[in-house]
């Protein structure tokens, strides 16, 4: 049996790719990863719920023939950059971008080959965005717009975002990622977040690729003193989406939020898979993941919080609910908690279950028809989710993305009527 | 208006209604007393179509219609009301959005126009006047949080606002303090009319001092086994169950 996927063809594409001198060092890297371990099989710990066989499997075309541009998603603020099948497009953006070379001092020190969706990225990409905030500024709300033309065939592309946020300084990222109906096209961006003492960053991200695509991202952050790092991440689209967030509290009184939603509708298979290091004291860190699954799909939570000795005053909370609309869907939940400090509250929980009977009765005994009532039981748990995003615009766009989920995937997969 | 004839019924192989017989006439109230575990909670629930309930016998029709081949929903729709004894929590669905969309459920059963936001705000407002309750009790999330009195209050809100012909107030008064005891029960009293009944089921008397019933049945072991004017009520509270319906 091979211990890895077969990673050939992504390697004979990374050999095409002229690297300047100053991403030489992290391209070799992802390279050398991924020429000895490849992807990993599902014999690897961290992808055992994940099987990757499918990318490997994918033909990937090297260059996508732009056709027509899709329609791009509501202007949500009034600065945005504009990614198309993974380039950077400055004639539909509206802020100057700056160069990725700009910030070769910090890539690849966050984001390392150890990790595999890193390592590819590493190997393959060809642009990215680079952000840098300055000390003391608040860049107010920053759009980051990937969209795919649905090109001659299926592509994969790989960007590369490198933000740092100086002392003080504040930035609300609101990452869109969609797609084409049945292109098997690869995203996999990786982003390198660093946050400097008392910086601020909201990030949320809603993820809506098409439904044959495949979406593998994972974001590295660094998080300093009294800094606070805010994801909420809605993975909605793709056949098969993963989405990692690997975060260290580095500073004391630093702050992690990781949050979010994943809607799983027949056919799909999404994972979250967190990874979080509290290797400072009095820090705190707050996880909460809702997942709706219907027809048959596969839903994937794997919460890592690692507390080093030193980072005593730990304050931590971890919850994975999920909610079965179908009895084909699957729903795999695995907390894993690494103590070394003596003085720390962590709590981790997980709840797996159908729509609750007693609430369904209370709905129909109201007159509300089932399905009508089903519904409205589905959007609430989800709600409460989405709900807890504090910026108005953000909180917008989630609540547009997830509103009719259900309703719409009740009507086009026959599996998921019945909860 | 409801006709309850031999009906018995079980949960997980369990008898729990042994043959109940009770009419309920159009314009009446009607109480049910009953020890705990005599079929009380049961019975309510059977009337309003909660699953996990068996009937292994017996009919109920209701104004001539066989309630028990219906959907729940469908029973609201005709007019059936369960004013809850543990009202549930909905987090995450607002309680306008839920009352708005019940009440436009069974509006477009009766063939009404439905009503809009502003239309149903203005209705609620004058009902959630008269149950004192605080109007911020619309924006959050159904019965979340509320304290025992708001959940029953917002029980009765429901009621006044979907206007039932046959109302099941199931222990309605388990919980509340005097003054909110008031409240509920003037809620109900306001809803009295020709064409307006209810059962209320409790287990003590002190509802039955404001909501004055028709008739007062005593449940025991699943059966009526004793009917009698509103004096009954007192009887039982004076001397127990086991010696009045001896």
């Amino acid at each position: 049996m091979n211990a890895i996927n077969n990673a050939a063809g992504f390697l004979a594409r990374a050999d095409t790719l002229s690297t300047p001198v100053w991403a030489a060092s992290t391209r070799a890297a992802g390279r050398a990863a991924l020429a000895t371990y490849g992807l990993p099989t599902r014999r690897a710990e961290a992808f055992k719920y994940t099987d990757l066989a499918p990318v490997t499997q994918a033909a990937f075309g090297a260059e996508g023939q732009a056709l027509a541009l899709p329609a791009l998603p509501a202007m949500r603020g009034h600065a945005r950059l504009v990614f198309v099948d993974g380039v950077l497009r400055g004639d539909l953006s509206n802020l100057p971008p700056r160069p990725l070379s700009d910030a070769a001092g910090l890539l690849g020190s966050l984001a390392h080959a150890t990790q595999p969706l890193a390592a590819m990225n590493a190997a393959l990409f060809e642009d990215g965005l680079f952000l840098d905030v300055p000390a003391g500024e608040d860049a107010g709300l920053i759009e980051l717009v990937s969209v795919v033309t649905g090109a001659m065939g299926p592509i994969a592309f790989h960007p590369r975002h490198v933000l740092r946020l100086g002392q003080g300084a504040r930035l609300t990222l609101l990452d869109t990622s969609d797609g084409v109906a049945g292109l098997g096209y690869l995203h996999n961006p990786v982003f390198e977040i660093s946050l400097g003492e008392g910086a601020e960053m909201a990030h949320v991200r809603i993820q809506r690729e098409g439904r044959a695509a495949f979406h593998l991202s994972s974001v590295h952050t660094a998080i300093a003193a009294r800094a606070t790092y805010d994801n909420f991440t809605l993975n909605a689209g793709g056949r098969l989406a993963r989405n990692e967030i690997h975060a260290s509290l580095d500073g004391p009184h630093a702050m992690c939020h990781m949050n979010g939603a994943q809607l799983v509708g027949d056919g799909q298979h999404a994972d979250t898979t967190t990874d979080l290091h509290h290797a400072a004291p009095d820090c705190g860190s707050r996880q909460t993941y809702k997942t709706v699954l219907a027809g048959r799909s596969r839903g994937v939570f794997q919460g890592k919080i690692l507390v080093s000795r030193a980072a005593q005053r730990t304050d931590g909370y971890q919850m994975n609910q999920a909610l079965l609309l179908s009895e084909t869907s699957e729903m795999d939940s695995k907390p894993q908690l690494e103590i070394y400090a003596d003085d720390v509250k962590c709590s981790h929980g997980a709840t797996v279950g159908a729509l609750d009977a007693a609430q369904l009765f209370y709905l129909r005994s109201r007159g509300i028809p089932q399905e009508q009532a089903r519904s409205m039981l589905v959007e609430a748990f989800l709600t409460e989710a989405v709900d807890g995003v504090g910026d108005d615009a953000c909180r917008t766009a989630l609540s547009e993305a997830v509103a009719g989920w259900w309703v719409g995937e009740r009507s086009t997969a026959p599996l998921a009527g019945r909860a | 208006m409801l006709r309850i004839e031999g009906l018995t019924a079980e949960i997980d192989g369990k008898p729990i209604l042994q043959g109940v017989d009770l009419e309920v006439p159009a314009g009446e109230l009607h109480a049910i007393m009953g020890p705990n575990g005599s079929g009380k909670s049961t019975l309510s629930y059977v009337l309003s179509g909660r699953e996990g309930y068996e009937i292994t016998g017996g009919s109920v029709t209701f104004n001539g219609v066989d309630l028990l081949a219906m959907e729940p929903e469908e029973r609201a729709a005709s007019g059936v009301f369960l004013a809850f004894q543990y009202p549930v929590e909905l987090p995450g669905v607002g309680n306008a959005n839920f009352l708005r969309t019940a009440l436009n459920a069974v509006r477009r059963h009766r063939g009404e126009p439905e009503v809009d936001a502003m239309q149903f705000l203005k209705l609620a407002r004058v009902r959630m006047k008269e149950l004192s309750m605080p109007e911020d009790m619309l924006k959050r999330g159904v019965n979340v949080g509320f304290s025992g009195g708001e959940k029953k209050r917002n029980e009765v809100l429901q009621m006044a606002l979907l206007r039932p012909k046959l109302a099941i107030l199931d222990e309605t008064d388990s919980g509340l303090d005097i003054d909110a005891l008031k409240i509920v029960a003037d809620g109900v009293n306001a809803m009295r009319a020709p064409d307006f009944s209810a059962l209320i089921i409790t287990h003590y008397q002190r509802l039955l001092d404001y909501i004055v019933p028709d008739r007062v049945h005593v449940l025991m072991a699943g059966r009526i086994v004793k009917s009698g004017g509103p004096e009954l009520a007192h009887e039982l509270e004076a001397q127990g169950y086991a010696q009045v319906a001896a």
